[in-house]
């Protein structure tokens, strides 16, 4: 079994967070974007006709935890590279595990803080200021309520994960993220079916889908995890393989 | 070797390589390769480009596995289960130092210090600071320092750790004479204080200056040695005469001195004398010019650079692949 160092994941975490913090349009976009997505529902429970289903609107919510993270995370590996700083972590003794947890953690910590706040901002916002029957119709949103606070982390974890085994293999940052974008919409299929009604909002559909989709975010750290080849990110070759040793090495260096 | 105090090396060696190979697909980047480092040694790598030296550091350095062969660093053998403990105990500069541009110097290396969990990192990032003079810089962000200073950063960053072996990637590639003495001054002090350091180089004076050994790889490893031993090797002993006017007879006057194997013309008044010992030769040598009545203008011995050595071992090469 792999042990994990959690100090080296702490200093990537920590590395990764002083860098966003310095990079003002990685800032500006990881604000302006979860706004935008505040504001359609916001306006069409102000504005909406008494009777309207707000489950759409109120669902537009978790495009916030899809949208935000996917370049940050597309940027993460790909990033390192082409700005010359991959090769020296590399020669570290960092794991590969460690490296892809703390980039990861560093995407999801943002990511999750403003998908809450944005969240918690819209339902206190629709509880003081909305009229109370469109409060109302709000708060009795249970299933959907309940499913949107589940599915922020499991939503983030998704495009994060993709986000970075696009990164991992991509040879240009904005390449990364153009395909990192794209690859963290597919379970946003599940809350349109949602949305559209084809499969009913229900506590248990919610916890049903929230469980496959940590199943497959488990499941696809591993993947990313096993597609972190040292070789192939510092030189651009994958190994070769003769007799097999290629194989071995590379599964159990870390 | 001039301009290198003996120093003593510990038995065991730091570094072992064993008919190491590394190939990408069809390209061999190294063949064969066999040598040892000893503890504390300043080992010089050389070779032109494409030749497998950064292949090499990268392979020693856990990044890139071997093809085939084996190889110990710091005394831990080359294998997919020791490579966290492999990189634990050394450090590796690569040509370009790779710092993170938007943060500080301290913070670059706080970064590193927790990578290595080192106790202590503010003392040890002081430290490294101080050898290589930065102590005043370490608020700065990297982005606004000079190529030189990131060299030093990165230097900083590699002597963090206290490594067992330091691998240098052409430490001084780029940078200006000034910057160029400070890097080889930490060098020549890492090397008093005990550090093995690996040093890949394409300046042959500085190899030269800073290193105990050196190895000259051209996929395969071309030699190995002290550059005394290798010019020994390479090139005859020879004595240069040069004398105010040609001689009449050159030929008659040094056949007849004793221990002259041979001579050539090398343009007026100038000869090159083959001779076992040149110390010995050179008296004798002076002696029959002067009572053959010659004016004698100088006379001393040939020296042939690392680079001679470098140049005749590559064309070696470059000939045997034209044929």
């Amino acid at each position: 079994m792999m042990s994990i160092d959690t100090a080296r994941v702490r200093a990537v975490v920590r590395k990764e967070l002083r860098d966003y913090r310095r990079r003002r349009s990685i800032v500006v976009t990881m604000i302006i974007l979860p706004v935008v997505f505040l504001i359609e529902p916001t306006l069409t429970v102000f504005l909406a006709p008494a009777g309207t289903n707000l489950q759409v609107p109120l669902l537009l919510l978790l495009l916030i935890p899809v949208v935000t993270p996917s370049t940050l995370a597309a940027y993460s590996i790909v990033g390192e590279r082409e700005q010359g700083t991959l090769e020296p972590l590399l020669t570290t003794p960092l794991r590969r595990e460690e490296f892809i947890l703390g980039k990861a953690s560093a995407v999801m910590i943002p990511t999750l803080v403003l998908s809450y706040a944005v969240f918690g901002l819209f339902l206190a916002v629709v509880g003081i200021f909305a009229k109370s029957a469109a409060s109302a119709a709000v708060f009795h949103q249970g299933p959907v309520l309940l499913a949107i606070v589940l599915l922020i982390p499991l939503m983030a974890g998704w495009a994060v994960i993709v986000g970075m085994a696009v990164s991992v293999r991509a040879s240009e940052i904005r390449v990364a993220q153009q395909l990192g974008m794209v690859a963290s919409f597919p379970p946003l299929v599940a809350v349109i079916l949602l949305a559209l009604g084809v499969v009913h909002p229900s506590v248990r559909v919610a916890l049903l889908f929230a469980g496959v989709l940590l199943l497959i975010d488990a499941r696809a750290v591993s993947l990313v995890s096993r597609m972190f080849d040292r070789e192939r990110l510092v030189t651009g070759n994958r190994a070769a393989r003769p007799g097999g040793t290629s194989r071995l090495w590379r599964g159990r260096s870390g | 070797m001039e301009g290198v105090p003996e120093v003593t090396f510990c038995p065991q060696a730091a570094v072992v390589v064993d008919r190491l190979t590394k190939c990408f697909g069809e390209r061999t980047a190294f063949s064969e390769v066999s040598f040892e480092v000893a503890r504390g040694e300043v080992f010089g790598f050389l070779g032109p480009n494409g030749a497998g030296k950064t292949t090499m550091v990268r392979t020693l350095g856990t990044l890139i596995e071997p093809t085939s062969g084996m190889a110990t660093v710091a005394g831990i053998p080359l294998a997919p289960d020791n490579a966290v403990e492999i990189r634990q105990h050394v450090s590796i500069m690569p040509e370009a130092p790779g710092l993170y541009l938007r943060l500080t110097v301290t913070e670059n290396l706080e970064y590193f210090a927790g990578l290595y969990g080192l106790h202590q990192p503010a003392a040890r990032i002081r430290a490294a600071l101080d050898a290589v003079n930065l102590g005043d810089r370490a608020g700065d962000l990297c982005g606004g320092l000079s190529k030189g200073l990131r060299q030093r950063v990165g230097l900083a960053r590699t002597l963090l750790s206290d490594p067992v072996v330091m691998f240098l990637d052409e430490p001084t590639s780029g940078l200006d004479p000034v910057a160029t003495r400070e890097v080889h001054n930490l060098i020549t002090n890492l090397r008093q204080s005990g550090t093995t350091i690996f040093l890949t180089t394409h300046r042959l004076e500085e190899a030269e200056r800073l290193c105990d050994r050196v190895a000259i790889l051209n996929t395969t490893l071309r030699t190995v040695g002290q550059t005394e031993d290798l010019r020994a090797q390479l090139f005859t002993k020879t004595l240069v005469v040069q004398t105010l006017e040609s001689l009449g007879d050159p030929g008659r006057l040094f056949t007849g001195i004793p221990g002259v194997d041979g001579w050539r013309s090398d343009g007026p008044g100038s000869y090159v004398l083959s001779v076992p010992d040149p110390r010995r030769v050179a008296p004798e040598v002076t002696r029959g010019l002067v009572a053959a009545g010659a004016d004698v203008v100088s006379i001393g011995e040939a020296k042939h650079s690392l680079e001679d050595v470098y140049l005749e071992l590559v064309n070696e090469d470059v000939e045997a692949r034209g044929q």
